[in-house]
């Protein structure tokens, strides 16, 4: 029997992950052990926790432009009031994922462009992580840092939590009715409100899920930095789309695997690493990085034009 | 053929080795040892020469055998998590120590310290981090604020006001000279500072800034700078046609250019202060002292670079146009510097 489309899409994510994985293996072997694999892949896990809420953003055809902001905000609010009075930082949190929530209602009420509006929202989660910590700062809860460098026996940290995220986000969006709505919102909005389903809900329940997710990024970071700092995270922002990108998910069309997007997300902290083992010099290696982004794509698209080659047949 | 390249060499590695234990008995200790140079920013003059510095001295340290070897990583974007995944990545690589110039002064500490609970020596230096495994070779940015008052209360013992150009508003080293400057003034009374404008340590930026301050301004005696901005306020300051006051200048090469063409004009005097970018070899040497086993406080300060009235040309002659003026360190000024603190 042929490989459905399907299938090579959720594939080719663990496809690139592997042949990096490989190289690093070839280039570095010490990697090959239990530290050196969490050492690879521990700063992975908050990419990952990211490139998920963007993932629930791009289910509903938006994007999130302030994912990196608002990751650093997160960090910021845990790394100062969740640590020193945890309620107080739990409710801001808390009130940022509503904040999330209510952006959704927004953008679905008003028809606003999800880019602009979240574009905006970046300099405001920005402006409120430098009141917070107008200087890089403050110290990560020990309960949290106790967390991110727990070392289970026989699968590193790293891997471990890799998989339980993933696992976790595989439910709700392929097992569970609230993940079909969202998807469906995405691929045919119309259809889904005419089968009596609320897409402004749907629309909410995804960015107050992306809000939880990234929330459960900051802190995740935070507890391998030990401190946060304002722009710690705003890289994250691109990083995210990409890793949705690269695990098979489209911008359009509610298309979206979270098994593909943490494996895409593993995928990008490799590349990293992969081109500093080459001592590959620093100035070609944001291309170099890029060009992997390219390369795994362009197998996609080929894969896709094959299957559409054989479908006519 | 053989024979003969042997015969010619053996004696002199022999040689080689019975000097190195002769001379310096530390060396031999750490010619296995792999340093690595963890960057984190390459986009400014200041930077590059800090770069530069790294391979003139590193290079022939290694090619001696006194280090393995001494690579230096950049990262792309000066951003702390992807320095952070760099200095994992040196800890897979198995460096026996990272010399940082570090993004964030905290954010790394995670990453910091995975790499002492490896084993590895970590030494930061101009963006120096907070975690205490780890060495910091911190520049005294309050005591070269402090000095540009102190010169000027000799130079002009009744006194006047001052402008002050300030860097990057919200940056720690900002914060820091101006503090400096305000203890100076306060150690000197006779000056007070009449306007304060952000030069962002641009030429540029400063000359725009002091352009628009200046109407404002009754008459200056003198400038205290950050670096950077030396020539950018002496070009406002002639086109406003005022008299030329004290600039303490920062060793930039358009700024000691500048300096030198009113030095012969007119006999200006000044002086000029700045950071040696060099200072990543201080940090490369203190590094190997540790590896060898030297007992190295956790805190130490590097001595910032002034030019005087007499050193100027020679100065100016060793540094590249649009560059900083620089000094490279050796392994005696590390131990110097190391027993300073001691």
């Amino acid at each position: 029997m042929r490989p459905s489309s399907d299938l090579i899409r959720l594939a080719l994510p663990f496809v690139a992950l592997g042949a990096l994985l490989g190289g690093v293996f070839w280039l570095q072997p010490r990697a090959m052990s239990y530290t050196g694999l969490n050492l690879l892949f521990n700063l992975a896990v908050p990419i990952a926790l990211a490139t998920l809420a963007q993932m629930f953003i791009i289910a509903v055809n938006d994007l999130d432009l302030s994912m990196g902001a608002f990751v650093g905000f997160a960090a910021c609010v845990t790394a100062t009031f969740l640590n020193e009075t945890p309620w107080l930082g739990g409710l801001i949190l808390l009130a940022s994922v509503a904040v999330y929530a209510a952006l959704g209602v927004v953008i679905h009420l008003r028809r606003l462009p999800a880019i602009v509006v979240t574009l905006g929202m970046s300099f405001v989660w920005l402006g409120l992580a430098v009141m917070i910590l107008p200087a890089p700062g403050g110290a990560a809860p020990g309960w949290l840092r106790t967390l991110m460098t727990v070392r289970p026996p026989g699968i590193p940290m790293a891997l471990a939590a890799s998989l339980l995220i993933a696992l976790a986000a595989h439910l709700v969006v392929a097992r569970s009715a609230l993940g079909v709505v969202i998807r469906g919102v995405g691929g045919n909005e119309r259809s889904v409100a005419r089968a009596g389903w609320s897409v402004l809900h749907a629309r909410a329940a995804a960015y107050a899920l992306a809000g939880l997710f990234g929330v459960l990024s900051g802190m995740a970071l935070v507890g391998l930095t030990t401190s946060a700092d304002a722009n710690i995270a705003l890289r994250y922002t691109l990083l995210s789309i990409a890793g949705v990108i690269l695990g098979g998910g489209e911008f359009v069309g509610g298309r979206v695997s979270a098994v593909g997007a943490v494996a895409g997300a593993l995928t990008l902290a490799l590349a990293g690493s992969f081109l500093s083992f080459l001592r590959l010099s620093p100035d070609w290696q944001i291309g170099a990085q890029g060009a992997i982004l390219i390369l795994v794509l362009a197998l996609r698209l080929g894969l896709d034009a094959i299957e559409q080659r054989r479908a006519r047949a | 053929m053989r024979r003969s390249i042997l015969s010619t060499t053996a004696p002199g590695l022999l040689l080689a080795a019975v000097l190195s234990v002769a001379a310096a008995p530390v060396l031999a200790d750490t010619s296995d040892k792999r340093i690595a140079l963890s960057n984190n920013y390459a986009g400014n003059s200041w930077r590059q020469a800090m770069l530069t510095s790294w391979e003139t001295v590193t290079r022939p340290a290694v090619e001696a055998g006194i280090v393995a070897a001494a690579d230096a990583f950049t990262t792309g974007e000066n951003s702390a998590t992807e320095q952070a995944a760099q200095i994992q990545n040196l800890i897979l690589q198995g460096y026996d120590a990272i010399v940082l110039n570090a993004a964030s002064p905290t954010a790394l500490n995670g990453a910091v310290k995975e790499a002492c609970d490896a084993g590895i020596i970590v030494v930061s230096f101009d963006g120096i981090v907070t975690e205490p495994c780890a060495w910091r070779i911190a520049v005294d940015f309050r005591e070269m604020g402090r000095v540009q008052v102190e010169y000027l209360a000799g130079r002009l013992p009744e006194g006047g006001n001052l402008l002050e150009i300030r860097g990057l508003a919200g940056v720690f080293v900002d914060d820091e000279i101006s503090a400096g400057i305000h203890e100076g003034v306060e150690q000197f009374p006779q000056f007070t500072i009449a306007g304060s404008v952000h030069g962002d340590w641009a030429q540029d930026v400063a000359q725009r800034a002091v352009a628009g301050i200046l109407p404002s301004l009754p008459e200056i005696v003198g400038v205290v700078t950050q670096g950077g901005d030396g020539y950018g306020a002496a070009q406002a300051f002639a086109a406003a046609g005022r008299p030329m006051p004290i600039i303490i200048m920062g060793n930039r090469q358009d700024e000691l250019q500048w300096w030198k063409e009113q030095k012969d004009a007119n006999g200006y005097e000044t002086m000029s202060v700045s950071i040696a970018p060099g200072v990543s070899t201080l940090a490369f040497w203190v590094a190997q002292q540790i590896l060898d086993g030297r007992e190295v406080p956790k805190d130490l300060v590097v001595p910032f670079l002034t030019i005087t009235q007499d050193t100027l040309e020679a100065s100016l002659e060793t540094t590249p146009v649009g560059g900083v003026a620089n000094v490279e360190y050796t392994l005696e000024d590390a131990v110097a510097v190391i027993q300073g603190a001691n």
